[in-house]
């Protein structure tokens, strides 16, 4: 169980460019955190850098668990579930192959036919990927999330290329994953749909 | 920690194997470079026999080469690379994965096509012989280098046209060593060809998934 | 070490050092050459023998600008020192042209030598393999456009080729043997050989550090110039 992430005067330069400088915040948990800002503001990297890909130049960040205190950007990995804004989804697999690859990739055991019928494309299960729309990705992106069995989730445009129901479903899911004791970040420009405390990055 | 690992070895092996995969591919363009071969040297069997372990030894790795785009580009550029490096596995055991993957669906696939090949070149039964056991010891080495020249230029947009002039040099080894334990076969000579081989092919997989993690490392950083 | 490692006293250092190595390499290099051309023919070779004193220098720095590129390829990685980084990029074209000489001059020597400017012998093999590690190095240094990244990406390209560069002498080595090559050098060299030989080698080495102190500088100035004007503008 995580039980909160603190950061310190985090700056973050990448290449010559400085992209955000001395930022500090914490998050709970059971809390959600939007990461707010214009476009080149920095908050792809800040997520980034909270999962571990990056390394902040300076400052410190610290993920507490029950277990003890993780300042390791690797071992800070193993509790997030990300969401990019990528898809990550495999054209040539189907939609069942590929969320079991991802359950067992991560050892997380279960069926995964509950958490398709959650995300609402358990009909779709054996169709190829190639087939899916860019909404039904993200569906299956949340269901990796939910697969995953993480305490902190990263989420990078949650809900860009989802219908009504689906940013409902998705902001549902983001509420029912904070109130069983879950971590929260997101960055977007839409409402969260959800009680969030907000982080907002300036341009450097 | 063996079950994360296998699936993911199990994963790229399906890709592989699936439409747009290039296992088949690379399969092709070996018996091609084997056939033009001989439409440019003429057919004069005693010349293929002797040209035989060279020739096919350059065209299995040219071959191998062109699968290694497969082994990161695509994780890379459709996110799946960051979802990876999330699991419980190091970046050094998902290295490790993708290079056996790599080998199971490039290497060892080329290495069973080579004594037929190689009944094209008129290559003798032991020739034949040395040719497929220093394919198969050697053609781990090509996936092994292969993976750290993969994961190099893995952001790059023309990274396809550089991949070759930066491991094909470091290969050469490879290519001697197996191209002799070929020529030794013929001249019923023992020239410790395999033995060398075997100590470089083992060198390049132990250090690759080294190499490559620190690549991959660097490019999630982008 | 480290101290040295700044970039600004590394400008102040290597401008008071470079007029003395540079003075250096014109005076071993005229010496050399000088006492090069004045040694009798070879008993084989004739006066042929004299491209040796071109030759072997060129071979021999090549080498050495590629070790230094590994050395340097170290330092960045494992102490992330742009400075490091500097030196690494700017040794590459220099080794590169050092590789080339030595692979003109070898294959020059080898015309009267064996009567063909090509021949696998087992040196000029490897050195044309070692031009084709320069040029993937220069290659990737240039394809990636993050300077940070290119930097990292080239030392761990540069180390892995450092590591290989011994096996793959070897290899070809052993491959010269199987396949009953030549060799440029056999026997002893001559003692009348040995000096002009010892001054162009010595030259060679003091002409390297010069050009690739200066590259190192120009690099730094550069820097400091684009920063320049990135906060002017």
């Amino acid at each position: 169980m995580i039980t909160s992430l603190i950061a310190q005067k985090l700056t973050c330069v990448r290449g010559e460019r400085r992209i955000f400088a001395d930022l500090d915040f914490r998050v709970s948990a059971g809390e959600a955190l939007v990461v707010e800002g214009a476009n080149g503001a920095g908050k792809t990297s800040l997520l980034r850098l909270i999962a571990g890909f990056l390394t902040p130049v300076s400052g410190s960040l610290v993920l507490d668990t029950d277990k003890g205190a993780i300042a390791d950007g690797e071992e800070r990995g193993r509790h997030i579930g990300w969401l990019g804004h990528h898809d990550a989804v495999k054209p040539q697999l189907d939609v069942g192959e590929q969320l079991e690859f991802f359950a067992r990739l991560y050892g997380a055991g279960g069926d995964v036919k509950p958490v398709l019928e959650r995300v609402g494309i358990a009909r779709q299960r054996e169709l190829p990927c190639r087939y899916l729309s860019a909404g039904q990705k993200k569906r299956l992106g949340l269901a990796r999330l939910l697969m995953s069995g993480r305490g902190l989730w990263l989420l990078d445009e949650p809900f860009a290329a989802l219908d009504t129901a689906g940013r409902a479903l998705a902001a549902d899911l983001m509420r029912t994953h904070c109130a069983s004791g879950g971590m929260v970040i997101a960055a977007t420009h839409d409402p969260l749909g959800l009680e969030a405390r907000s982080l907002r990055l300036e341009a450097a | 920690m063996s079950g994360p690992f296998i699936s993911l070895v199990m994963r790229d092996l399906k890709l592989a194997s699936r439409s747009g995969g290039s296992a088949a591919l690379a399969l092709a363009f070996f018996a091609l470079v084997a056939t033009l071969v001989p439409l440019g040297v003429g057919a004069n069997l005693n010349l293929l026999a002797r040209i035989a372990g060279g020739v096919l030894w350059v065209g299995a790795v040219l071959a191998a080469l062109l699968s290694l785009d497969r082994l990161y580009q695509g994780d890379f550029d459709d996110g799946s690379l960051d979802l990876i490096a999330l699991s419980p596995l190091s970046l050094e055991q998902v290295a490790l994965a993708k290079l056996l993957a790599h080998w199971f669906s490039t290497g060892l696939p080329l290495t069973l096509l080579s004594p037929l090949l190689a009944l094209l070149f008129g290559l003798p039964g032991p020739g034949t012989w040395a040719l497929f056991v220093s394919l198969l010891i050697g053609t781990p080495a090509v996936s092994a280098v292969g993976a750290i020249g993969a994961s190099l230029t893995l952001s790059l947009k023309r990274g396809g046209l550089i991949l070759p002039l930066i491991i094909l040099p470091l290969l050469a080894p490879a290519v001697i060593f197996g191209a002799g334990a070929v020529t030794a076969a013929l001249d019923h000579l023992s020239n410790g060809a395999l033995g060398l081989l075997s100590a470089f092919a083992a060198a390049a997989v132990l250090l690759s998934p080294f190499a490559a993690a620190a690549c991959v490392r660097l490019n999630l950083a982008g | 070490m480290f101290r040295y490692a700044n970039p600004a006293v590394f400008m102040r250092l290597s401008g008071a050092l470079l007029p003395w190595i540079s003075g250096a390499a014109a005076i071993l290099l005229a010496m050399g050459l000088w006492m090069g051309f004045r040694v009798p023919p070879d008993y084989q070779q004739g006066m042929t023998v004299t491209i040796m004193f071109v030759h072997v220098p060129a071979a021999i720095v090549a080498e050495v600008a590629y070790g230094a590129i590994a050395v340097a390829s170290l330092f960045s990685l494992v102490w992330r020192h742009p400075l490091a980084d500097t030196a690494a990029r700017a040794a590459a074209p220099l080794g590169a042209v050092f590789t080339a000489l030595g692979l003109v001059t070898g294959s020059l020597w080898g015309r009267p030598m064996w009567g063909a400017y090509w021949v696998w012998d087992a040196r000029l093999t490897s050195f044309l393999l070692l031009l084709f590690l320069y040029l993937g190095y220069m290659a990737l240094w240039n394809a990636i456009e993050d300077e940070t990244r290119a930097a990292r990406a080239a030392a761990i390209l540069a180390l892995v080729g450092a590591v290989n560069l011994p096996i793959i002498k070897f290899s070809v080595d052993w491959w010269n043997t199987l396949h009953q090559g030549e060799s440029i050098v056999s026997g002893q060299i001559a003692r009348v050989f040995m000096w002009p030989l010892a001054f162009m080698a010595f030259g060679y080495m003091a002409l390297f550090a010069a050009l690739w102190m200066v590259r190192i500088r120009t690099e730094i100035v550069n820097r400091r110039a684009r920063s320049l004007i990135q906060r002017a503008g």
